[in-house]
């Protein structure tokens, strides 16, 4: 089968594959760059947990055409902290009970942070509809949003630190 | 068995998952995230007909085929198998017969899944194409074209149980209510699909990576199946992606990829797709509930007579025990004098049914409370107080043999009473919004093993080196519940050093002893009290070390704050490290052993049957549903439920809390929008687009509210929390949807076409066009 080499930017790295011209994002993520946070649930877009954020956009990675993505800066949910330090979406996932068996957790954090990016304070029927496109199948939704109000009241704090 | 009073703070502490900063990194391997070098990836042919004598296949174009590895088919690995010893009725492949649509009928390993899936094409399979049975009542009447030998007319099992005078306590009777109930078949819908990878070792053995909740099953399963012995078979559970029961039993991708794997001598990995997830199903089935009951003018119940049917599909799998649960959990929840009972699993040409939250109590749940708060209705009585007039009195034993030790539930009802308003809004809110409550319970797992032995259920090893890391080897299986965390919790608190300090090493066979799985609501419970008695017997070793030492008895000492000191002059001590190299150098190393088993008085009654049912323990629910429902469009929508759960003693609460919330939106979700459609054997909405579960946008704002009954023989007082929520969420919505527009949907799941049908039915009875207020016309 023909192979063509496309470049990626993910998370903050160009990376080079040689890939079947219909090869999925979320295959390249998972297969090629060994990039496995990423998750398959279902086969047709319905459950989030292959959300990534294409230049701060959640995109379903298994929907996408990897080819297609060369421009845009794709960050996957190996990428959400910085040197060993968890981004306080992560933190909030972690330490509030919104990831249990955490199948979907990636794509929820990645929904989370497209969020708290467009709008840092949000109230609890945005984070509802943020939410929307993503399936948990364990928590019941209420300590997921609990991180992301972790995360809302971490951030802020996190920012004045880091200004410090 | 004494409960060990915590000292130290861990137990009862609300603290984050140990496992979670995998999980929030995309650095925690589930089974499908693994690759190994030389890997084959594998697929599965699945039959297109319900019901069809293979007469043969030729799979020589696809072992022709460049990349293609390995070619199984049925008679490659003909030993049957099946999760109960009673119902050996699978083989990993047909070996005669397709039994429904997506049975498994042969099976390719090739260096790719494009190869694969084109190898699978090139099978051909020669069908003669049988009559099939799809409906569960037309089923067991069936008189030819049996699905399996040996199971005359279709029935897997029945099972008739009467406990006290039947007749006498309709008698007693003052209002008696009859009903039959129904409810459409759910799936688990795990977020992981099911994976397995299985590596075939150059000595002759398997090491096997699966998505499982009962390794040590699997484990004996592919032995028999691939004819090694035990020993041979290495199974090792990764971080696995919600069970919910659907990996509680071997599932046919985990044996077809060490077919494979044996026969290409290569690693093999199967992923399901998630069409193939629901066709694997092993769900909660089609449930027919015949019920009849009375009540006392004064509100007690005198009798249930409950019919319950189950379509089991076309294998055995758990059948006979969900049936079984069906009829035993009638007990152990209200002081019911008279019952009987008649339960029937029944084959059919659809997947097999199985195991899932909450596992046979559901349905039958669902029926009983919507029957009570009818009856309720009928002795003008508040259902709420029903439910207080019919309390056991615990501690007990139940008619049917179930020994009730810790019984939470009248607090649980007061509890979501208060906090839901429920005596200022039953009958009182405005037509269109309504309140409702129910009650449910389940066991803290199963008193006996599915496999009948007079082994411990679980046993715990714990070693410590001169690092003083303290490792922890246990059989129990984390699925995302939090049991790995329970674990290095109540290790922590009886050692008296902080979770950091535990490290866990979880369901892997070669080097953890055995647990029997993540089922029946087993692990705190069991792994919980034999982490207490392996960490009691390792800080005995330490104390006896620090005795000599100190010159006293161990006895005078106390472990706490990651240090050994005197309990009379906490001045005197050491700190853990010191003390435990003081111990190895005592006693030439460190290890430690703790196992659990039920006592011999939680196993239940001598009946035929009587051994499902049975638990050391009940947790019990109570919640308060609250709805608002469309009268124009029939559309319900759950504004909010308030939930309690006595979960005996809560470890972690936001682990408790987290398992109420979710058993609570699985209730939900089965309620008012869950079923798979089946169409002839075929499954209409095989996909998460089709089948719903709900999402933010639908689901309900819980409040979830722990009660503590402290179990005496619990794990410092606890007992289950992750299942026995789920079944009274679904009846009590039931109920609020009566009272708020006075019609009773017996049939689950409960769609607006449902409730329009009935509220249409009742405006025509009453005669008129207009709006029926909820007392008017007939129920």
């Amino acid at each position: 089968m023909n192979k063509e080499i496309i470049r990626l930017q993910v998370n903050g790295e160009e990376r080079e594959v040689a890939v079947p011209a219909y090869k999925l994002l979320l295959d390249v993520l998972r297969e090629d760059l060994g990039l496995t946070g990423s998750k398959r649930g279902c086969d047709d877009s319905s459950c989030g947990c292959c959300a990534v954020l294409v230049d701060g956009v959640p995109v379903l990675s298994c929907v996408a055409i990897a080819s297609s993505y060369q421009d845009g800066a794709i960050t996957t949910v190996e990428g959400l902290g910085v040197a060993g330090q968890l981004d306080p979406v992560q933190e909030g996932y972690a330490e509030a009970g919104g990831a249990q068996c955490g199948f979907c957790t990636p794509g929820f954090m990645i929904a989370t942070k497209a969020l708290l990016d467009r709008n840092p304070n949000p109230g609890i029927d945005e984070i509802r509809e943020a939410l929307s496109s993503n399936l948990c199948r364990c928590t019941g939704y209420m300590q997921i949003y609990e991180s992301v109000k972790y995360a809302i009241e971490k951030a802020p704090a996190r920012a004045t630190a880091g200004a410090r | 068995m004494t409960i060990p009073a915590e000292k130290n703070g861990v137990v009862g502490r609300r603290m984050a998952m140990t496992d979670s900063l995998g999980k929030v990194t995309g650095l925690g391997k589930y089974t499908d995230d693994l690759a190994v070098p030389g890997m084959l990836v594998g697929k599965i042919l699945h039959s297109p007909h319900a019901h069809a004598r293979i007469r043969a296949i030729d799979t020589s174009r696809a072992e022709a085929l460049a990349g293609v590895k390995a070619v199984a088919t049925g008679k490659d690995a003909p030993n049957p198998y099946g999760i109960l010893p009673i119902g050996h009725d699978e083989r990993v492949l047909a070996l005669d017969k397709a039994r429904y649509i997506g049975d498994n009928v042969a099976a390719v390993a090739a260096t790719s899944a494009e190869i694969a899936e084109q190898a699978l094409d090139l099978i051909e399979v020669d069908y003669e194409v049988l009559p099939a049975w799809f409906d569960p009542e037309k089923s067991m009447l069936a008189e030819t074209h049996w699905i399996h030998e040996g199971r005359p007319h279709n029935i897997e099992k029945e099972y008739h149980h009467e406990f006290g005078d039947l007749e006498e306590g309709f008698r007693q009777a003052d209002f008696v209510a009859e009903q039959r109930y129904y409810a459409g078949e759910v799936n688990h819908a795990a977020m992981e699909p099911h994976s397995t990878l299985a590596i075939w070792e150059p000595e002759g053995r398997l090491t096997v990576y699966s998505s499982t909740q009962v390794p040590y099953y699997l484990q004996r399963t592919v032995a028999d199946v691939c004819e090694m012995p035990m020993s041979s078979v290495r199974i090792i559970k990764p971080l696995i992606g919600g069970g919910f029961g659907g990996k509680s039993e071997v599932i046919p991708l985990e044996v077809a990829s060490c077919v494979l794997a044996k026969q290409a001598k290569r690693p093999v990995k199967i992923t399901y797709t998630r069409e193939e997830v629901f066709y694997a199903h092993r769900g909660r089935p089609i449930t027919i509930v015949e019920l009849k009951a009375g009540l006392a003018r004064d509100g007690r119940i005198t009798a249930i007579q409950a019919r319950v049917v189950q379509d089991g599909g076309a294998y055995c799998g758990y059948g006979p025990v969900t049936v079984l649960y069906s009829g035993a959990l009638l007990g152990a929840i209200y002081d019911i004098p008279n019952v009987h009972y008649d339960g029937y699993r029944v084959l059919t040409n659809k997947p097999a049914c199985g195991a899932m939250r909450g596992h046979g109590t559901v349905n039958v749940r669902f029926a009983f409370e919507a029957m009570l708060d009818r009856l309720a209705c009928d002795a003008g009585l508040d259902p709420a107080d029903v439910r207080r007039r019919n309390l056991l009195k615990a501690p007990c034993i139940t008619p049917n043999g179930l020994r009730v030790t810790s019984y939470g539930l009248p607090e649980c009802i007061e509890k979501v009473v208060e906090r839901s308003g429920w005596n200022a809004k039953k009958g009182k809110l405005p037509y269109g919004k309504g309140i409702g409550i129910a009650c449910s319970h389940y066991v803290s797992g199963a008193a006996n093993p599915i496999i009948r032995s007079n082994m411990p259920h679980t046993t715990v090893n714990i070693k410590i080196d001169r690092d003083a890391t303290v490792t922890v080897f246990t059989g129990a299986s984390e699925i995302g519940q939090g049991s790995d965390t329970i674990q290095v919790q109540i290790v922590a608190e009886v050692l008296g050093v902080q979770p950091e300090r535990i490290r866990l090493v979880a369901a892997d066979t070669a080097l953890t002893p055995v647990d029997l799985g993540s089922y029946s609501s087993r692990v705190t419970f069991m792994a919980g009290n034999a982490c207490i008695e392996a960490a009691k017997n390792m800080r005995e070793q330490i104390l006896a070390a620090v005795a000599k030492k100190f010159g006293c008895a161990a006895t005078e000492l106390e472990a706490g704050g990651e240090a050994i000191y005197k309990k009379d002059d906490p001045r005197m001590k050491v700190g853990f490290d010191e003390a435990v190299v003081m111990a190895i150098d005592f006693h030439g190393g460190l290890v430690a052993q703790g196992s659990y088993a039920p006592p011999e008085g939680a196993r239940g009654g001598k009946f035929k049957g009587a051994g499902v049912g049975p638990s050391p323990s009940y947790s019990y629910s109570a919640q308060v549903a609250e709805v608002t429902v469309d009268p124009e469009t029939g559309r319900v929508r759950v504004d909010k439920i308030v939930a309690a759960h006595d979960c005996g003693r809560a470890l972690n609460p936001l682990t408790v809390e987290g398992q109420i919330e979710g058993s609570v939106y699985m209730g939900f979700g089965q309620a008012l929008q869950e079923e798979m459609i089946w169409e002839k054997g075929r499954l209409m909405n095989p996909s998460l687009l089709e089948y719903r579960i709900p999402s933010t946008i639908e689901n309900p704002e819980i409040e979830s509210i722990i009660v503590e009954s402290i179990d005496p023989e619990g794990p410092f007082g606890a007992k289950e929390a992750g299942e026995g929520s789920l079944a009274a969420t679904i009846p009590a919505i039931a109920s609020a949807i009566y009272d708020a527009v006075g019609v009773r949907i017996n049939s689950l799941p409960i769609t607006p076409e449902k409730v329009l049908e009935a509220l249409q039915k009742k405006r025509k009875a009453a005669g008129g066009n207009g709006a029926v207020g909820r007392n008017g016309g007939a129920r």
